[in-house]
Parts: structure tokens; sequence; C-alpha cells
């Protein structure tokens, strides 16, 4: 075998004969086929057991969906969503400042927040900061050695909606510096000399350079966080702040109508998710940008709308020719949007 | 002749290891000066040490007559602040080996957005100085391209015109080719022989050969953290006399 001298060979095709297109007949997908009909098979019960069902009243649960009471829970669950994620992101970010910097003492700082925040059940820290009253009667704020001084009953300012707010949001905060810190530290340090050589601060570096492209990788877990807060604000029904949950169970406290109200507060929930995931998608796609080299695919409604254009061509496969080349005005506008 | 570098002695430690052992040099305003020698030798430390992205530990070490780093008072060494350290560095040029330009931005917002957030230019003063910049490193079409739109060759040529936007007096080059396709080497040497035709100063540690002998004013070989020989390219490229000196440049060339 050693012997044989290796013959390399290798030439131009002539022009005048493409090569012919492959046609090949398609790999058949059999277990695809299988797992579709049994899935239908368990799809068809369950909506049996939920829908095609006396147990649950499911007029009801339309009549309910949109009751005062309801609404006004669905108002301060989001409120509650909002005021927490937004603490949690800006206390998120920094602390995870705080914890990658050079200065000794804020790094402690930071670590003892996560440690405590991150370390006890969210369910203790909502229940404390409603009883903060008890270690803490009044609070006030005063100039040392001056006779100003104002104060207040901590239980006045302390109502059930301030101490969820500041649970959710310092228990949002101990997680979300974490994902904050593990985007930062995968920025190739190269960015922050580049950053540093052509003078700016450090702080200037990290607004402009650093954090913009931290994005992407904190976006995903982020979306994860907004939805987990989202759910969790249920929690508060420990100490009567009124958002949805409490409100659905006040309702089936007096009618008994447990499972609908439980699936009026379900399908809210999991409406408000999804218009979450749905902005999700746009914000990764903004952060997107200059992430590949080539423009940023178009989006499902870009992808529809250009459909509609181009009157529906007939579906095209692998082996085909490729379809109608985008037009420059398609491109353009999928350029457009992701910028 | 005014200098605008000038190291005296500078030392660099990384824990135990000795980078850089007493480095004495001279730059003369517009000259350039190729600083060459094998990996480790300690050449990227020093050319980071002049933009106070490294601090030193022993010497002193002077760009445009001024302290890098440190303020001197009655024989004490006194830490800049960071606002002193940045204006130092905004008047220094630095070109990467791994070029190092800002992902999320065009190549266009790449150049302009120090002189605008830095310098406080107007936006729109810096949009117009960054379209001649880019036009002048051959990429005015490119303005709007993202770097990973880009091939590596363009890559630095944007990082060059992003470096050239502060209008430093001085330029650094730390192996600007030694990441690029060989046949992308020659179109970033030429944008940088035309900046040395423009009178810049400049500092470039590299391996191109071609580019010390035709745009050096002087050649600076070290070797474990020495400078081991210096001279015009002609001494030092073809004639050595140290013993290292040739045996480094046999095994490059």
């Amino acid at each position: 075998m050693g012997e044989t001298p290796v013959v390399v060979a290798a030439s131009r095709a002539p022009l005048d004969s493409d090569p012919e297109l492959i046609r090949a007949v398609p790999l058949k997908h059999y277990g695809r086929w299988v797992g579709a009909v049994v899935t239908i098979l368990i799809a068809a019960l369950v909506v049996r057991l939920f829908v095609v069902t006396p147990n649950i009243n499911w007029p009801k649960v339309g009549s309910y969906f949109t009751t005062k009471q309801i609404l006004l829970g669905l108002e301060l669950t989001i409120i509650l969503t909002i005021v927490g994620m937004v603490i949690g992101v800006v206390l998120g970010v920094v602390i995870a400042v705080m914890h990658l910097s050079v200065n000794p003492v804020l790094r402690t700082i930071s670590w003892v927040f996560i440690w405590i925040f991150r370390g006890t059940p969210l369910l203790i820290q909502i229940l404390f900061w409603f009883n903060i009253a008890l270690i803490l009667p009044s609070v006030g704020i005063g100039i040392p050695f001056t006779d100003w001084w104002v104060s207040s009953n901590t239980n006045t300012l302390v109502t059930a909606f301030v101490a969820a707010a500041i649970a959710l949001g310092l228990n949002e905060a101990a997680y979300m510096s974490e994902i904050v810190r593990a985007g930062i530290q995968v920025i190739d340090p190269g960015q922050t000399e580049a950053g540093l050589a052509v003078g700016m601060k450090k702080r200037l570096m990290f607004r402009v350079v650093i954090l913009p492209q931290a994005m992407r990788a904190i976006i995903p877990p982020t979306g994860n966080e907004l939805i987990g807060l989202l759910k969790n604000t249920s929690l508060v029904s420990v100490i009567a702040a009124q958002e949805l949950l409490t409100k659905a169970q006040n309702i089936y406290a007096r009618n008994l109508l447990v499972v609908e109200l439980l699936l009026v507060a379900a399908i809210w929930y999991l409406l408000v998710t999804s218009l979450l995931m749905w902005g999700q998608y746009y914000v990764e796609r903004h952060f997107a940008r200059g992430s590949t080299n080539r423009p940023l695919p178009p989006t499902p409604f870009q992808k529809l709308r250009m459909r509609f254009r181009r009157g529906f061509p007939e579906k095209t496969r692998a082996t085909d020719q490729p379809g109608p080349a985008l037009s420059q005005a398609d491109v353009r506008e999928a350029k457009g949007s992701a910028a | 002749m005014t200098l605008m570098v000038e190291a005296q002695r500078v030392c660099k430690s990384f824990g135990r290891n000795q980078v850089l052992k007493g480095i004495n040099m001279q730059v003369p305003e517009g000259s350039v000066v190729v600083l060459l020698g094998p990996s480790g030798s300690g050449k990227s430390t020093f050319l980071r040490a002049v933009n106070h992205l490294e601090n030193i530990d022993a010497g002193r070490l002077f760009v445009d007559g001024e302290l890098v780093g440190y303020r001197e008072k009655g024989g004490v060494l006194y830490e800049m602040r960071d606002k002193d350290v940045c204006h130092q560095r905004s008047e220094i040029g630095m070109v990467f080996q791994s070029f190092n330009l800002f992902p999320h931005m065009t190549a266009l917002q790449n150049v302009t957005v120090a002189p605008i957030l830095v310098k406080h230019e107007p936006a729109e003063a810096a949009k117009a100085e960054g379209h001649a910049l880019l036009t002048r490193v051959g990429l005015g079409e490119k303005a709007d391209s993202y770097p990973r739109q880009l091939s590596g060759g363009q890559q630095q040529r944007v990082a060059i015109a992003r470096a050239l936007a502060m209008k430093p007096r001085l330029m650094l080059f730390d192996e600007p080719t030694s990441a690029l396709d060989p046949e992308l080497v020659g179109e970033v040497l030429e944008v940088m022989k035309n900046l040395a035709r423009a009178g810049m100063t400049m500092i470039v540690v590299t391996h191109e050969m071609g580019f010390a002998r035709e745009v050096a004013d002087a050649v600076v070989f070290m070797d474990g953290g020495y400078v081991v020989e210096a001279g015009s390219p002609q001494e030092v490229l073809v004639n050595p006399k140290e013993v290292r000196t040739q045996d480094f440049l046999s095994k490059v060339l």
C-alpha cells in the first residue's frame, strides 16, 4: 500500500454542461406519523376531560373572565411585576458591577446581598417586609446634630403593596445580578481594552461597550425571570395584597366555583406570559444586530406580509429550484426593522 | 528634536515572571519604530505600558514629556485619577492584533463613538470626519456594515480609522497583521505606510520584515525582557551584531 504513489487529480468542470440538479426521493419519516397520531389522540382525551365535561362550567369561566374584581387583581399583578422587575434589573446591574469591582468593600456588600436575598425563601421575605413594623416601629429621616427630623409609623408606610414590591424587587435583584454578571463575563477582555484605549472612562466604557453586548446573553434568562416574577406575585396573597390569584380565591370562597376561577386566573397568566414572550422576541432581535455576517432573518410578521405581496407561491422544496429571490424592498425592510 | 516616548529603565513583572527588565527607549516625534522579537520577549507588554493598560513596577515612562499614569511632585509619585489617565490615553491611538472592534456598532459608529462621547464633538461633525477617515483607509463604502460583515483586513483598517478619529499624537500597533490571512496583510500595511508618510509617530510590534525595512526609522530587537539591539533597519536587519538577533532573523527570514 505504502509504495503506491498517491495521485491527486483536480480539474475544472467544462462550462457548457451544468451538472444535473439532484432530485432524490425524500426520506419517509414513519415515526413522525405514528407520533402525530398518538399525540392527537392524547390531545382529544385532554380536551374531553377539560372541555366536554359537566364538571367545569365554561360559561362561568367566560363570564368571570372580565369582571371588575378580576381585572383589578390583574392590574395589581402587572404593576407588581413591573415594579419588581424595574427594581430587580436596576439593582441587579449595580450589584453585578459591585461583584466584579476591584473594590473589596463593594465586593463584600454584593456577596452578602446575594447570599441573603437568594438564600431565603421568597415567601419568608414577603412576610418579613410586611411585618417589619415589629422590629422597626417607626422610620424617619433627619439631619444629624439638628432638630430637623421627619418620621412616620412603619405600619402606615409599609402597606401590603409596598411590602410586596420591596420583597419581590430585592429578591429579583439577587437573581438578576447573577444573570448580569454572567453576561458581562462572556465579553472578550479585548473589548474593555479597546474602549479604554480610545479614552473612555470605565463607566462610559461599561455603558456603551460592555452592557449592550452583554444584553444578548442577559435577555433570555431575564425573560425567564420576568415570567417567573409574574407568577411569583401570586405569593403575595399571603399578606392579602389583592392581586389576581387572591381576587380569584376571594370569589370562589363565596360561590364555590373553585376550578372555574382558577382557570380564569391561569388563562390570564398565560395571556400575559404570551405577550411577554412576543415582546422578548423583538428585544432579542434588537440586541442581535451585528451578531452575524448576514442580515437578520425576517420576523414571522414580515414573512407573512412578503407572502401576501408575492401571492402565495407554490410550496418550494429543497430539491426544487430556489424560490423567487427576495426583492430589494423585502431585504431593506428586514434590515430596517432589525436596526 | 522632541521625544514623543521616552522609557527609562522600565521594569514590569507578572507575579514572579519579570517580562520587562529595564527598557530604555527614545522615540522622537514623527519617527516610526518597529519592535521585533520572539514571543514572550516583552514587546507587547511594553506597548501596553505606554498606553497605561499595564502599570510599570520600576523606571519612568514619558509620553510627550508627561509621566504615564502618575504625577510626580516633590520626588513622590501619585497615582493619576481615572479621568486624567483617560485623557492621556485619548491622545494615543492603539491597534490590536485581534482588531477588537465593537461588534454591535457599524463601522461608522465604531469610528465616531469616542469623538462623540469622549471628546463631546457634535454628532454631525464626527460623522463627516468618520466618513472621511473610512474613505482614507479605503472603506468609504462600508460605513454601515457591522464588523462581522467585514473581512479581517477591512476590520483592521476600521480599527485604524477608529484610533485616528481621536486625532492621536502617537499610534501603537500590536501585531496588527498577525491575525490576518496572508492575502489581506498588504492592504493593512499600505494604510500604515501612508500614515507613516504623513508624519505620524508610530511604534509597531510586527514580524513584517518588509515593512520594517521600508518604513522604520529604527528597529529595536527585544528578547527576554531586554533590548538586545537597536538601530537603523540596515544595522539591525542586514548587519546584526548580536548573536541572538542573527539567530532570530535566520528563523524569521
